[in-house]
C-alpha cells in the first residue's frame, strides 16, 4: 500500500460513499487534516467550483479542489514543509455567483486590519507558548500619550509600554514600533513583552507603539514621518520617560511598510539609532526601469529602495531582518541582506515558513527582541 | 582571617547543614547577616532562607537601601545612572573587541599548514584575547574610581546613613551569608554599602554571591536564545576570594561537550582556575585563599577535572 493511499481522504474514497459516511468523516477529523507533510483541505456543499486561495510564492494563487464522486465533499491535498503556517480562504462558485470565504470547517482564524482568513498549521507548527498570557509574568503597563507634531500636522497618539517594576531611577532602552496598534491587537505584543521580560530573554524596555493615520503615505519614505520620529517623538519621550537616550538604546521596528518607514527614518538620521528590526520589509526595487507591479503606493518606496541599493549607507549598527519564505517579498528581502552588510552593518537574517501576516511577525518577536535588547540572563546566577 | 565557604546553587538547599557543620566558628544562637540583594525586588522574600538559618537571619536589605538612597538623593541617582550607562557602553565596545580577537583565535585553530607556525600564531592570538580582557577590567576600574572620587558616595547623607546601619548589623554577627541572583546588582550594593570593610569571621556564599567575592567576575551563558555568546569579564569583585574564577551552574549554562571552547575559557582565566560550581558543591577555602584538593575546575584541555 502506498503512503498516499493511507491518507484519511483516500481511506474515505475507498469505502462506501454516502452523506452519512461524509458526516462521520468530518466528525472524526479536524480540518485541514494534517498527516505528515500532507495537508488535506475540505469543503462541503453544493458548488460548481471550489478553489483554495492563498499567496504562497511558487504556487498558483487559486488551486482547485476536487469533488468526491457521489458526495458534496470537495478536497485538495497539498504538501507543506514542516513548521509551515499558511493563511488561506476558499473561493466557492455557484453558477455566476462566486464568493471568497473563510473555511467553515476550520476553527483557526487569523485576523488583520484588512479582515480575516483561515489558517492551516502544518506538521511541526505550534503557536509559541510565550505569545500567550502567562499568569506568572508580571504585567507591564500600557499608557496612552499624545505628541503634538508639526511635521505630521496633527497630534500623534502613542501608546507607551512600561515594563513591570518600572522605576524612574533607571534608564531604559527604547523601542519604537510602527503600526503599534496592530502589533498590540494582532501580534499580542503586550503579552509577548511581558513574557519575554519575565523570562529574562529580553531586557526591560520602554516601547512606543505608533498609530499612523495613513500608513501607505506616512510609511512610504516620508520626510515628515522621519522628522516626527527623530526630532519630535524622541525629544518628547526622552524628556518624559527615563530612557537611555543614546544610540545603542534606540531601535525602530516595523513590518511591511513599517519596515520601510524604519529604514527611511534611520536613513535620514544615521547617527541616531543603534538597531533596526525590519520584518517582511516592502523593499520592492527594480534593477532596470520597469513596472515594479506594486501600484502607485509603491512608487516612493521603489524610488527610495533603488536609491539605497545604489548607494548603501550605514544607518544603524545592527539590523534584524526577517521574512516569511511564502511571501512575495522574500526575494526582495534576501536581496537586501548583502546590501545592508556591504554598508558595514551587523545583520541577523531570519526566514520563517510563513506568509505576510501578523502571526508571522508575532512569532518572530522573540528572536528579534532578544537579539536587539538581550535580557539579563548572563547576569543572573540564582 | 575570614573563613569562606563557597557553595553550589541552592536549588536543593544545603545551607542548613553547612552552617551546622561550621560549629564554633559561628556564634550559636546569634544572628547571621544575610544579603539577598541579588534577588532585587524579591529581596524581602527570604522566609525559606531564614528557616535554613534557624530563624537567625538579619537581612541587610541592601537592595531596598540602595533604592531608598537613590530616591532621597536625585543628584547622586542621576550621576550613578550616567556612570552605569558609561560602563554599559564600555562593555559593548569590549565585546566588539573580544569578538574580533576570539574569531581570530578560532580561525587560527582551524587553519591548515605547519603545526609549528600555527602554534606560534595561536599563542599570540591567545595573548591578544587576554590583553583585551585585562584592559577591559582595568578600564572598568578606572571609570569606577573616577566616579567614586568625584561623587564620594560614602559621604552623601543617604548612603552614609545606610552604611552606618549596615555596619551596626555586621558588628553584631559572626557570619555573613550571601545568596545568588543578579551579580551586577549584588556587586554594586555590596560596594556601595562597603560590606567588604566589615565582614565577620565567616562568610558563606553561593552562585552570584560567591562570584562577587572573587577578584574577577566572568559572565557566561552558552544556552541563550541566540546560542552561545562569548564569556565576558564584567567587573572586579570584592577580592575576598582572589585567584579563581567561579562558574555557577556550569553544566547548565556552558557547552561542556565542547572542550575547545572550554579550553579557551580556561586559558583566558589562567593562572586562576575556572571553578565549576554545580549543585551540591561545597568548597571550604583554605587559610591563605587556596582551593582544597578535589575542587572541580576546567583543565587546560577544556575538560572538567577533579
Amino acid at each position: 500500500m502506498s503512503a498516499a493511499r493511507k491518507l484519511a481522504i483516500n481511506r474515505l474514497r475507498a469505502g462506501q460513499l454516502d452523506n452519512g459516511a461524509v458526516d462521520r468523516f468530518l466528525e472524526r477529523h479536524e480540518v485541514p487534516i494534517v498527516e505528515g507533510a500532507k495537508c488535506t483541505f475540505l469543503h462541503r456543499g453544493d458548488a460548481d467550483e471550489v478553489h483554495l486561495v492563498q499567496r504562497i510564492v511558487g504556487l498558483p494563487e487559486r488551486i482547485p479542489l476536487r469533488r468526491l464522486h457521489g458526495t458534496d465533499l470537495w478536497y485538495l491535498v497539498l504538501e507543506l514543509p514542516t513548521g509551515s503556517r499558511i493563511n488561506y480562504q476558499l473561493e466557492v462558485r455557484r453558477g455566476e455567483h462566486s464568493e471568497r470565504i473563510n473555511d467553515p470547517l476550520n476553527r483557526h482564524v487569523s485576523y488583520s486590519p484588512v479582515g480575516s482568513s483561515s489558517v492551516c498549521f502544518a506538521q511541526g507548527y505550534t503557536t509559541p507558548e510565550w505569545t500567550m498570557p502567562d499568569p506568572d509574568a508580571r504585567p507591564g503597563e500600557l499608557v496612552d500619550t499624545v505628541v503634538p507634531s508639526r511635521a505630521l500636522r496633527r497630534d500623534a497618539r502613542v501608546t507607551m509600554y512600561l515594563p513591570a517594576r518600572f522605576r524612574r531611577t533607571r534608564a531604559y532602552p527604547l523601542l519604537v514600533v510602527h503600526d503599534g496598534g496592530d502589533f498590540l491587537q494582532y501580534a499580542a505584543a503586550k503579552a509577548v513583552l511581558d513574557n519575554l521580560i519575565h523570562r529574562l530573554d529580553v531586557a526591560e524596555v520602554v516601547v512606543a507603539f505608533l498609530h499612523p493615520h495613513d500608513r501607505l503615505v506616512e510609511y512610504a519614505n516620508s520626510a515628515a514621518h522621519a522628522r516626527f520620529v527623530t526630532s519630535e517623538l524622541l525629544a518628547a519621550l526622552e524628556a518624559e520617560f527615563p530612557l537611555a537616550g543614546n544610540r545603542s538604546g534606540r531601535c525602530l521596528l516595523g513590518s511591511s511598510f513599517g519596515a520601510v518607514a524604519s529604514l527611511a527614518t534611520a536613513f535620514r538620521s544615521p547617527e541616531t539609532y543603534g538597531a533596526l528590526a525590519l520584518m517582511s520589509g516592502s523593499f520592492v526595487f527594480t534593477d532596470i526601469p520597469t513596472d515594479h507591479g506594486g501600484g502607485p503606493v509603491f512608487d516612493p518606496v521603489v524610488k527610495f529602495v533603488n536609491r539605497y541599493r545604489e548607494r548603501p549607507r550605514r544607518v544603524a549598527d545592527r539590523l534584524h531582518v526577517s521574512c516569511g519564505v511564502y511571501e512575495p517579498l522574500i526575494t526582495a528581502n534576501r536581496s537586501m541582506v548583502p546590501t545592508f552588510e556591504a554598508a558595514g552593518m551587523t545583520v541577523r537574517y531570519v526566514e520563517t515558513r510563513d506568509g505576510h501576516n501578523w502571526e508571522n511577525w508575532r512569532d518572530t518577536l522573540r528572536d528579534t527582541l532578544s537579539w536587539i535588547y538581550p535580557g539579563p540572563q548572563k547576569l543572573i546566577y540564582e | 582571617m575570614t573563613r569562606i565557604v563557597v557553595l553550589g546553587p541552592q536549588r536543593r538547599p544545603t545551607l542548613d547543614t553547612v552552617v551546622a557543620s561550621l560549629g564554633s566558628s559561628i556564634d550559636s544562637g546569634g544572628p547571621i547577616a544575610t544579603v539577598t540583594a541579588g534577588w532585587q525586588e524579591r529581596e524581602p522574600d527570604d522566609v525559606e532562607l531564614d528557616g535554613l538559618l534557624g530563624g537567625r537571619s538579619a537581612n541587610l536589605r541592601l537592595h531596598a537601601r540602595w533604592l531608598d538612597a537613590l530616591d532621597r538623593d536625585p543628584e547622586y541617582a542621576a550621576a550613578e545612572l550616567a556612570h552605569r550607562s558609561e560602563l554599559d557602553d564600555l562593555q559593548e565596545l569590549y565585546l566588539l573587541q573580544l569578538d574580533g580577537a576570539l574569531q581570530a583565535l578560532a580561525e587560527i585553530a582551524r587553519h591548515g599548514g605547519p603545526a609549528r607556525t600555527r602554534a606560534i600564531a595561536h599563542s599570540d592570538a591567545e595573548t591578544v584575547v587576554r590583553l583585551v580582557d585585562e584592559r577591559h577590567l582595568a578600564r572598568v576600574q578606572e571609570l569606577s574610581a573616577d566616579f567614586a572620587e568625584t561623587w564620594r558616595p560614602g559621604e552623601r547623607a543617604a548612603v552614609a546613613e545606610h552604611r552606618d546601619a549596615v555596619r551596626h548589623v555586621l558588628g553584631k554577627v559572626s557570619a555573613l551569608v550571601v545568596a545568588g541572583g543578579h551579580v551586577g546588582v549584588l556587586l554594586h550594593v555590596l560596594r556601595l554599602f562597603d560590606v567588604a570593610a566589615q565582614v565577620p569571621g565567616t562568610v558563606v556564599a553561593w552562585s552570584a554571591g560567591a562570584m562577587a567575592l572573587t577578584d574577577r567576575v566572568l559572565l557566561f551563558h552558552d544556552k541563550a536564545p541566540h546560542g552561545p555568546a562569548h564569556p565576558e569579564f564584567a567587573d572586579t569583585g570584592l577580592r575576598l576570594l582572589p585567584g579563581c574564577v567561579l562558574l555557577p551552574h556550569a553544566r547548565r549554562r556552558l557547552r561542556t561537550d565542547d572542550p575547545h571552547r572550554l579550553a579557551v575559557l580556561a586559558s583566558r582565566a589562567a593562572p586562576a582556575p575556572c571553578v565549576v560550581l554545580d549543585d551540591g558543591v561545597r568548597i571550604d577555602v583554605l587559610t591563605g585563599g587556596g582551593l582544597p584538593e578535589g575542587t572541580k575546575v576546567i583543565g587546560s584541555d577544556g575538560r572538567i577535572t577533579a
